[in-house]
Parts: C-alpha cells; sequence; structure tokens
C-alpha cells in the first residue's frame, strides 16, 4: 500500500537548512496497524504529512498503492487525499460553527455526494463510533474524546484506504485514550483499513502491530515488536514528551 | 454556483460577524447610491437643457438685424440693418443645402390687444411664413396651422394657443370664430398647445398669423424681424458654412462689412447644441468618474475585510483542503461571499438610490435647467455590471490568498 523509497526532506529556515528526513525507506503493505514512534524532531510528523500528501519531499519516491506521488498539481493532490486518505489530527481540528454531522459530511462534499446520501452515511458512520445522539451538537458541546471519535468518524466517512492519524491520543486523558485505541483497532480489524499513528506514548504504541522507530531522521528499526516496549523498555521513556506538546 | 452548502457556509461567515459585514457593505452601498444619485443629476441637467430645444430644428440658423460697428465702403457704423422679405428669397437661393426658411414679423413690437366679444387680452402677434412649422415646431391641438394659401392670398387668418382660448373663448370653440387684432378681424383657424419654458417662461403664448397679412394689414413695409433657416449638413463645419454664406449674401444686399460680428445677430443652433452636447458629455464623464471612485473605495473596503476573513479561517481552509478541498472549491468559496456581499449591498444602493431619483422626479417640477432626473436603464444595468466586477475584484487578492495556503502551514497555524 505505501512505499517509500530513499525519501529526503528538509526545511529551510533563514539561512540553516535543517534535514528532517536523511533517507527513509518503508514498506507498510494493506492492512497493517502499524505506529510510528521517535523523539521530537526526529521527523515522525514530517514523515506522516508526506505519506498524507499534505507535505512534499525533496528526493526520492513515495508510492502509494502503487501510484508515485510526487509533482502533482494542487487539486490532483486534494483528490487524492480525498480519495486515499483519511486524517485524524492530535486537536480534532473539527470545524467549530458546523455540528458532528456536518463534519463529518465534509469529505463527502468535497468528493460531490449528493446532500442527502452523504447526510445518511455520516450518521451511519456516527453511530459506528457511538455517536449517534450527538450528530447535531456543535464541537464546543462535546468532550475531548467524543470530538476524537468525530474526526474519526470524518477520518472514515469516505472510505479512504489508508487512515492517518497524528497523535490522536495527545490531548486526552488515559481513559478516552484507550477507548480512542480501541476504535482505532476496530477500523483496522473490522474494516480493514491501513492505519498509521504517529505518538510518542508506549500504551498507543503497544496497541498497534509493528512500531517504526525514528531517530533524527532516518528509521533506527522498521519492525520493532510492540510487545517489547512494555516489556524490555519498562519503565523508560521511549520519549520525552516535547515541549510544544504540552497542552495547559 | 447554486450549491446549498456553498451557500450555506457564506451565510455562516457573514453571519457570524454581522456588524463586519454591515459596515462592508455600507461602503458599497453608498458607492453605488451616489453613483446613481450623481448619473441621476447629470441626467436631469441633461433632459433640463434637452427640454429647452424639444420645439426648435436642432439644424437652424436664426439671423436678426442690428448695429454695424465697422465702416464699410464709405460706409459710416453704427448703421442699423433691417431684414426685409426679398432677403428671405434671396437666402433661400444663396445657401446650399437650405431645407425651410422662415421670416418672422412681430407686430407693434409688443404685446397686441385681441379681443372676442367682451373679452379682451395682450398678445405677442407673429406673422410668420407656412414654413414656420418645420423650424419651431408647434403642436396642433385642433384645427390648423397656416399655409401656403394663407400666405399667397393674403388671409386674415390666425392660430392661437391653449391660453388665449380660455381667455377670449371660455367654454367656445374658437374655430372660425373671428377675433378682432388691433381693431383688425381674423378668421381663428387652429389651436396649438403652449407649453411655457425656455425662453419664454412665464409670458403667454404668441399668436401666429400670415406674414404677408401681417405686412399688408400691419404697414409693415417689407420688413421682418428675423429669419430662420435649416439646412441639410448639420454637422458644425457644415452649419459654420451655411452661416457664413448667409452673413455674406446679406452683407452684399445691405452694404456692410462681412466681417463685421455686429451687424447681424446670429443664434446658430447647430453650434449651441454641439457645446451643450460636449459640456453634458464632459460633466457625465466627470460624475462616473467620481462616482466609479466612491464605489471603489467600497470595494477596497470588501476586499480588505475578505482579507482578514481568510486570514481568521486559515486554519479551517486548511483543514478542508486536508480533507480533499480543491483549490478551486476554496477560491469560489471566498469569490462567492465577496461578490454576494457587494451584490446585495449594491443591489440596495442601487434600489434606493433609482427610487430616490423617481421620486425627486415626481415631486420636483421640471425646469429649464433640471428635469427628469431618472436613469436610463441601461445606465443602470452598467451600474450593476460595474457591481459583479467591483465584487470579483473584491474577492480577487483575498482568494488568491486562500488557495496559496498549503495545509500543512495552514494546520499548524493558530
Amino acid at each position: 500500500m505505501i512505499v517509500l523509497k530513499d525519501i529526503r526532506k528538509a526545511y529551510r529556515t533563514g539561512a540553516n537548512l535543517l534535514q528532517v528526513l536523511k533517507g527513509i525507506d518503508l514498506e507498510i503493505t494493506d492492512g497493517e496497524l502499524v505506529s510510528i514512534m521517535g523523539s521530537s524532531g526526529s521527523g515522525k510528523s514530517t514523515l506522516l504529512n508526506i505519506i498524507g500528501i499534505l507535505d512534499n519531499y525533496d528526493s526520492g519516491e513515495y508510492l502509494l498503492d502503487g501510484m508515485l506521488i510526487k509533482g502533482q498539481t494542487e487539486t490532483e493532490s486534494a483528490l487524492l487525499r480525498s480519495k486515499y486518505i483519511g486524517y485524524v489530527f492530535q486537536s480534532f481540528n473539527l470545524i467549530g460553527f458546523k455540528n458532528a454531522l456536518e463534519n463529518v459530511a465534509l469529505p463527502l462534499y468535497y468528493q460531490g455526494v449528493p446532500r442527502r446520501k452523504r447526510n445518511e452515511l455520516a450518521l451511519a458512520m456516527l453511530e459506528r463510533v457511538g455517536l449517534k445522539e450527538w450528530a447535531h451538537h456543535l464541537p464546543n458541546e462535546m468532550s475531548g474524546g467524543q470530538k476524537q471519535r468525530v474526526a474519526i468518524a470524518r477520518a472514515l466517512v469516505a472510505d479512504p484506504k489508508v487512515v492517518l492519524a497524528d497523535e490522536p491520543t495527545g490531548a486526552l486523558d488515559t481513559r478516552t485514550s484507550e477507548e480512542v485505541m480501541a476504535l482505532l483497532t476496530e477500523v483496522n480489524r473490522d474494516l480493514g483499513k491501513t492505519v498509521l499513528i504517529v505518538t510518542h506514548e508506549r500504551d498507543v504504541a503497544a496497541a498497534t502491530q509493528r512500531v517504526i522507530y525514528l531517530r533524527d531522521g532516518v528509521i533506527e528499526n522498521a519492525h520493532l515488536d510492540p510487545k517489547s516496549l512494555s516489556t524490555a523498555m519498562d519503565g523508560v521513556r521511549v520519549t520525552n514528551k516535547p515541549a510544544g506538546d504540552v497542552r495547559s | 454556483m447554486f450549491d446549498r452548502e456553498q451557500w450555506a457556509e457564506i451565510f455562516e461567515s457573514i453571519g457570524k460577524n454581522k456588524m463586519r459585514a454591515v459596515l462592508t457593505g455600507f461602503a458599497v452601498f453608498w458607492g453605488i447610491f451616489m453613483l446613481i444619485i450623481l448619473l441621476g443629476a447629470g441626467a436631469g441637467l441633461r433632459n433640463g437643457f434637452s427640454y429647452n430645444f424639444r420645439n426648435t430644428a436642432t439644424n437652424s440658423i436664426r439671423l436678426r438685424g442690428n448695429e454695424t460697428s465697422k465702416p464699410w465702403q464709405g460706409l459710416p457704423p453704427n448703421r442699423v440693418i433691417s431684414l426685409e422679405e426679398a432677403d428671405i428669397e434671396a437666402l433661400r437661393h444663396a445657401i446650399p443645402g437650405i431645407q425651410h426658411i422662415s421670416g418672422q414679423y412681430r407686430v407693434w413690437r409688443g404685446n397686441s390687444r385681441l379681443r372676442y366679444g367682451k373679452n379682451t387680452g395682450s398678445y405677442n402677434i407673429r406673422g410668420i411664413q407656412p414654413e414656420h412649422r418645420h423650424l419651431q415646431h408647434q403642436r396642433i391641438i385642433a384645427g390648423r396651422f397656416i399655409n401656403e394659401v394663407d400666405e399667397v392670398q393674403d388671409r386674415k387668418v390666425i392660430v392661437i394657443a391653449e391660453d388665449c382660448r380660455q381667455e377670449l373663448f371660455k367654454g367656445e370653440d374658437p374655430l372660425h370664430k373671428w377675433v378682432s387684432v388691433n381693431g383688425i378681424p381674423f378668421e381663428v383657424v387652429g389651436l396649438y398647445e403652449f407649453e411655457a419654458g425656455g425662453m419664454e417662461r412665464g409670458s403667454r403664448s404668441p399668436v401666429f398669423i400670415p406674414l404677408s397679412a401681417a405686412q399688408k394689414v400691419f404697414n409693415a413695409k417689407g420688413l421682418v424681424d428675423d429669419i430662420t433657416f435649416s439646412f441639410a449638413d448639420a454637422s458644425i463645419a457644415g452649419a459654420k458654412q451655411a452661416e457664413q454664406r448667409a452673413i455674406h449674401t446679406l452683407a452684399r444686399r445691405h452694404n456692410f462689412d462681412p466681417t463685421d460680428e455686429r451687424a447681424l445677430w446670429v443664434n446658430n443652433n447647430v453650434e449651441n447644441v454641439g457645446m451643450l452636447g460636449s459640456i453634458f458629455n464632459g460633466i457625465n464623464a466627470f460624475l462616473w468618474f467620481v462616482g466609479i471612485g466612491s464605489l471603489i473605495a467600497g470595494i477596497v473596503g470588501v476586499s480588505n475585510i475578505m482579507l482578514i476573513v481568510v486570514k481568521e479561517r486559515t486554519k479551517e481552509l486548511g483543514i478542508r483542503k486536508a480533507l480533499g478541498a480543491t483549490p478551486a472549491k476554496v477560491v469560489g468559496q471566498i469569490l462567492m461571499e465577496a461578490i454576494f456581499l457587494t451584490g446585495m449591498a449594491g443591489w440596495a444602493g442601487l434600489v434606493l438610490g433609482v427610487f430616490l431619483m423617481e421620486g425627486i422626479a415626481s415631486v420636483v417640477p421640471g425646469s429649464e435647467f433640471f428635469r427628469d432626473p431618472t436613469i436610463q436603464i441601461d445606465v443602470a444595468l452598467w451600474a450593476l455590471a460595474a457591481l459583479i466586477v467591483a465584487g470579483a475584484l473584491a474577492g480577487y487578492i483575498p482568494a488568491r490568498r486562500a488557495a496559496a495556503i498549503r495545509p500543512i502551514e495552514a494546520l499548524r497555524y493558530e
């Protein structure tokens, strides 16, 4: 499903060139549930953004479902995102003035699905995440866990091949984190979606099938066993919580 | 364009910032409102002045004898030049492309008395030739105007106007009744509609009799007060040529210097109309300029607000792009919002402006300076087109800004 060959990416900050990804080779097959870990600045979010066609890369090759993702126009990228990818963000990124149903229906709107049909699909998806009764509530009337479930429903509604989650539990407490992870696991198991989760929480990573560990822009371990996280590295924090992610 | 979701979002966006939308919209409203008011005022001025020419052939020249100011071939200056009946025929042959010509003799140089039974009144009595009707249009309500037979046979007939009929005849039908003009009986053959206005404003209507009869009955000795003629070439150059030809012909016949500008009083209507036309075109251009200027101020306001809207919604637009919104969708959204805002506000300004001008037109009586200040439908359509363009212009820069947002940057934006 996802094949990365020697992906390199640098950010220019003023006169400095900051090499973020220094040659990533990676393969993720269809139906996998994978987590990406790594310390702050290791490039894991950048990697996810490249996979999500939100960002471009400098060199290398990225094949999504056998298709080379390189040099597409904004419009083509938008259509690819719409077709292949569903996003879940740390800060949910729901649109504040739209209720849960409208938020979930939005990707379908951009696919040109008729209104009645997309409301049906969106409601069905809300039911699946257990929020049917909350369909007409605005995001600010919901708890963090509920918001993230709406966001997951939104990511799934257009039936994408790949679900990308960037720190999906970063803004949630332990209990709701577990709920969200259970939901993502279910998405992978029952719907057969390829799910990629960027996280720095060992509990989250432990719930996936495979852990990819990034350090300083290169993959240190592409096949870390999740079980080893909870045993071998018990008591050792894999990463420090980055200052930027701390929410007051 | 007729996308319910898009409209819902436009209303959502405007509804969230009602005050901002109203203040922004007001600038556009005011711009269009002022444009309509200015153009209406321009139309009023033009209509007012055109009204003065409504009954006059615009391709005509009127000549009147005056006093010479230059010596000529041994003759001293300050001689009085009096036009004669014979001059009319001379001019008819001298001027190429001449269409109509008529002399006019004003009986006793002032108001004369008309009497019917016991009723009397003072009227301006003018001896004219039948062709006068082509030069100074009179709308006949009943009967007829002075014709060629009247002229040839020196018939004592008279054409009067409505005010004269009321004063002398009260309720009676005036046709074929005899009125006494300074004691001499004339038969009323026609009634014309007199419109007070222009130079004759406030005065009473003139009454018309044949020039030949005026000459005979009132002992005019072959003199005429003025001669008016019209000609085919209505260009400024053609009019100038006809004028020169007429002056030279009369100069030869009356022995004065053709370059003597005071020997004849000349009123060239082509020049008058042409000059007024260019003045009004100038005024009109100026009014458009000012109106469009105030509209532009409104456009800049809307554009500015839309830029703020785009900036405020950067993150939201980024989310939309991440969810599969194409740049075209995002641009369309911003553009439609700008066009909607300007369109609605401008439409309100247009309607209010038109209503105001219609109101003024129906309340304020027309004068020779200002009349019927309503704008033409085509002007309103132009203003509307200007509005749409304004809306698109107002949305263009913000929309481009929105399209240029990269989703990854937008998502980071707080």
